[in-house]
């Protein structure tokens, strides 16, 4: 009965989408203009059906009912509550609906909340965010149809055991989230292109939305790393796997966004741009999904491959993404040209910010599509791995790295290189004493790994330059938060270059008793037992370690061994201090009595998701300042 | 009309990608990932001795006309040891062995070969993979059989095993 419920909730959430959508198109000749008070409610009735819908989904999954096809497919009658719940989306159909949902509730927000865009944008908007869940609303009822029923199953097939993971059953909602968000800019920039409303306005409404969904991608890439780092157990926490590239993609186009929206939003620069980036913003969320959904590329996720699912996300990434060009090379002539502004301004120094950050874009995108078109067109087989992108993305990344120290101590409009380079002078101390100590104790180190902690510690430096003289209580909450955002950045380049310059590794293959050292630690292979886990058979190392005569303590790598389906999982053990992280893993072979035992010391590598968190709690204080803002105006107002 | 024509440059672009996506759809991947190295020559190294008394090995000691295999290999592979007995018993068969020791120390490849014996009459050292990765190797152990004009006939990814003997003493010329 749920089930049935939910279906027809689908069905009736996707009637009134279609509604909303024959509104606001309707509504946009001034004749019908009145038919637009409608479409607030029905966006908000709309939401409460996709809910309601995802609701039974996750009913039917905590009953553990084997007659919907999707349960037995996905889930276990013994599986831990919480893995039922995030076995919910941890497939293609629930995390579709999911999808479905976030619009619904996101479209609503706009619907009972945006007071400033004029009424028929407002109205352009709703209608473009209908015709985006009009498309997943078909992708789910005619392609995948997460109610579907089966008989006779008693007993469901298990989740994928990578999935079982805490960490990882809030991974996809967060980043689906964040995509979602993405689609809220594009239909905010589809609503002023077609109402010609490309302006200030515009991008104040979009801009909470922006950062709203930057700050979900930025969580959700930051704890995918450390997940990858922690389970996959290679010791690297960036592998550019087509599927982390899939998620970094949208984020460098809201990064960029984010930026151009300020000179929008402030200094009316930059229209056509900025509508351009929303676009692409989106663009990349729904290429991330094609790529994640269809199978089309070979990655280290394994996802349902199903190429007639592909083929219907490509027709949807035809139509939205297609008509949005068409609708920006048809209008945007009409968008006239903002206000000017000089080579040396913080409108310049954003423009920059906006190339690299596109050119970095272009890089991992080509990095990531190259081996399917090569073999499009003369069948021969690549990959693109890491040396490629670390060294065709990590110079520019530094590039930009640098003018970030010196983008926010720019004034606006038009400024002069000499108070720029008087403002920055602490800074550029700070920088050149960390590049003599590194010369002085740092030991040999690559170049790249030195510019970037030399670049850490300007950004470092010059992040704090806008307090400066400040009076701190006084400071807004998006001033804090661009501070603690760009600090972010040179805590996370800092952690990114010491890994790459310190980090230790030893690879031993070693008898019970034997000793090896890694860093500073002494380590003492003791054996192995097993350990029976809830699911899973786990084989279990356990190592004695010491810290030169400092009192030794045990950690235990393992690994899983899942039955159903067969699968081995790598936990690797990992102890954190102040100055870095000891990682071990063992290998999966007895070979005459001896294990192969993975050690790393990475020092200060745990600053790469410190940094990544304060860039995430910068862009939220930055959010909840303009919305605070925009509501002291408004009480002002009336 | 420039200014136009820059406008749909984006659609172009995009439309060229959904191109390539839809081929790419269409014909699914079969997984089979063919050798790009043979039939190419080896490329260009010097890996230095890494062990006393047993020369390392250059692209140029390939050139002799003589064929012979080329082990990818390192002492904290474990597979690695699972092979040494085969190599042991190409080298007996009259097969030249030269190994590249990746990620190897001194001590711990002088220990593996005391314990499990050494079939290799010349051993590199390649302490940051630099050679495996000009090889196109990506893991440990992997075999190359190398003709007498040091061109690459063969690629083996993964332990030679007993039942490989056959094919690989064909690709080296050599009647079983």
């Amino acid at each position: 009965m749920i089930a049935e419920a939910g279906l027809a909730a689908l069905w009736l959430g996707a009637a009134l989408a279609l509604a909303q959508l024959v509104l606001g198109a309707l509504a946009l000749r001034p004749a019908q203009a009145a038919l637009g008070r409608a479409i607030a409610p029905v966006a908000i009735v709309q939401a409460l059906f996709v809910s309601l819908a995802f609701a039974c989904l996750i009913a039917v999954f905590m009953r553990s009912d084997m007659s919907v096809l999707l349960v037995a497919a996905n889930s276990h009658s013994a599986k831990p509550m919480i893995y039922k719940i995030a076995g919910t989306w941890g497939n293609h159909e629930g995390s579709m609906l999911l999808w479905v949902t976030i619009l619904g509730l996101a479209g609503a927000t706009i619907a009972l909340f945006e007071r400033k865009l004029r009424a028929d944008t407002k109205m352009a908007t709703l209608a473009a965010q209908a015709a985006i869940a009009l498309g997943f609303y078909a992708f789910l009822l005619f392609a995948s149809n997460p109610f579907a029923r089966i008989a006779g199953v008693s007993e469901g097939q298990g989740l994928n055991p990578l999935l079982q993971d805490p960490g990882l059953a809030f991974h996809p909602p967060t980043l689906y989230a964040g995509y979602v968000g993405m689609s809220a800019a594009f239909s905010f920039a589809v609503g002023a292109l077609l109402t010609r409303n490309v302006g200030p306005d515009f991008a104040r409404a979009m801009r909470p939305w922006i950062l709203g969904a930057w700050v979900l991608l930025t969580v959700g890439i930051v704890a995918g790393s450390y997940w990858a780092y922690y389970t996959l157990g290679w010791g690297g926490w960036w592998f550019w796997d087509p599927v982390e590239n899939a998620s970094l993609m949208p984020w460098l186009a809201a990064t960029a966004l984010i930026h151009s929206v300020t000179v929008l939003a402030t200094r009316d620069g930059l229209r056509a741009w900025t509508a351009m980036l929303a676009v692409l913003a989106f663009s990349m969320s729904m290429v991330g999904t094609f790529l994640v959904r269809s199978g089309v590329l070979t990655s280290v996720h394994s996802f349902a491959v199903d190429p007639e699912r592909g083929i219907f996300i490509l027709a949807l990434l035809a139509i939205y993404i297609g008509g949005a060009l068409t609708l920006f090379a048809l209008r945007v002539g009409t968008v006239t040209e903002g206000t000017r502004f000089d080579v040396v301004s913080r409108e310049a120094a954003l423009v920059a910010n906006n190339l690299l950050l596109t050119v970095i874009l272009v890089v991992v995108l080509a990095g990531t599509l190259w081996p399917l078109a090569l073999e499009g067109l003369n069948g021969a087989k690549i990959s693109v791995g890491a040396p490629y992108f670390n060294s065709a993305a990590g110079p520019l990344a530094l590039v930009l790295m640098a003018l970030l120290a010196a983008g926010p101590l720019l004034r606006w409009r038009s400024d002069r290189p000499g108070l720029v380079l008087r403002r920055m002078a602490p800074a550029l101390l700070v920088a050149g004493a960390a590049f003599a100590m590194l010369v002085l104790f740092g030991g040999t180190i690559g170049v790249l790994p030195l510019l970037g902690l030399i670049v850490a510690a300007l950004i470092g430096a010059a992040s704090l330059a806008p307090l400066w003289k400040r009076n701190l209580a006084r400071t807004p909450l998006f001033t804090w938060g661009m501070v603690i955002a760009h600090l972010g950045c040179a805590v996370s380049l800092a952690g990114m270059a010491s890994d790459s310059a310190f980090t230790q590794e030893n690879l031993a293959a070693m008898r019970p008793g034997e000793v090896q050292k890694i860093g500073p630690f002494a380590v003492i292979f003791g054996g192995l037992q097993e350990m029976p886990g809830p699911n899973y058979a786990a084989l279990q190392g356990d190592l004695l370690v010491r810290w030169g005569s400092g009192e030794p303590f045990i950690m235990t790598p393992q690994l899983h061994q899942f039955s159903d389906p067969p699968m081995i999982t790598n936990q690797a053990a990992i102890r954190t201090f102040w100055d870095g992280q000891l990682y071990l893993t063992i290998g999966e072979k007895e070979m005459q009595g001896r294990w192969l035992v993975r050690m790393w010391w990475k020092p200060f590598v745990t600053l790469i998701w410190l940094g990544g968190f304060m860039m995430a709690l910068g862009g939220t204080l930055a959010m909840l300042g303009r919305v605070k803002r925009d509501l002291s105006a408004r009480k002002a107002v009336a | 009309m420039k200014r136009r024509a820059i406008l749909w440059l984006p659609l172009a672009l995009v439309l060229t990608l959904l191109v390539t996506f839809w081929r790419g759809l269409l014909q699914p991947d079969d997984h089979v990932i063919a050798s790009q190295m043979v039939g190419k020559p080896l490329p260009e190294f010097a890996a230095p001795a890494i062990l006393p008394g047993r020369p390392g090995i250059a692209t140029a000691d390939f050139r002799d006309g003589k064929p012979r295999l080329l082990n990818v290999f390192a002492s904290w592979c474990l597979p690695c040891v699972a092979e040494v007995p085969v190599l042991m018993r190409l080298k007996a068969m009259g097969v030249d062995v030269v190994g590249v020791a990746v990620h190897d120390t001194a001590p711990a490849l002088e220990q593996f070969l005391a314990r499990n014996g050494n079939p290799y009459s010349r051993i590199g050292s390649d302490p940051q993979s630099r050679i495996q990765l000009s090889l196109g190797s990506a893991g440990v152990p992997e075999t190359f059989v190398v003709d007498g004009k040091g061109t690459i006939v063969y690629q083996h990814i993964g332990v030679v095993a007993e039942r490989d003997i056959p094919n690989l003493l064909e690709k080296l010329g050599q009647r079983p």
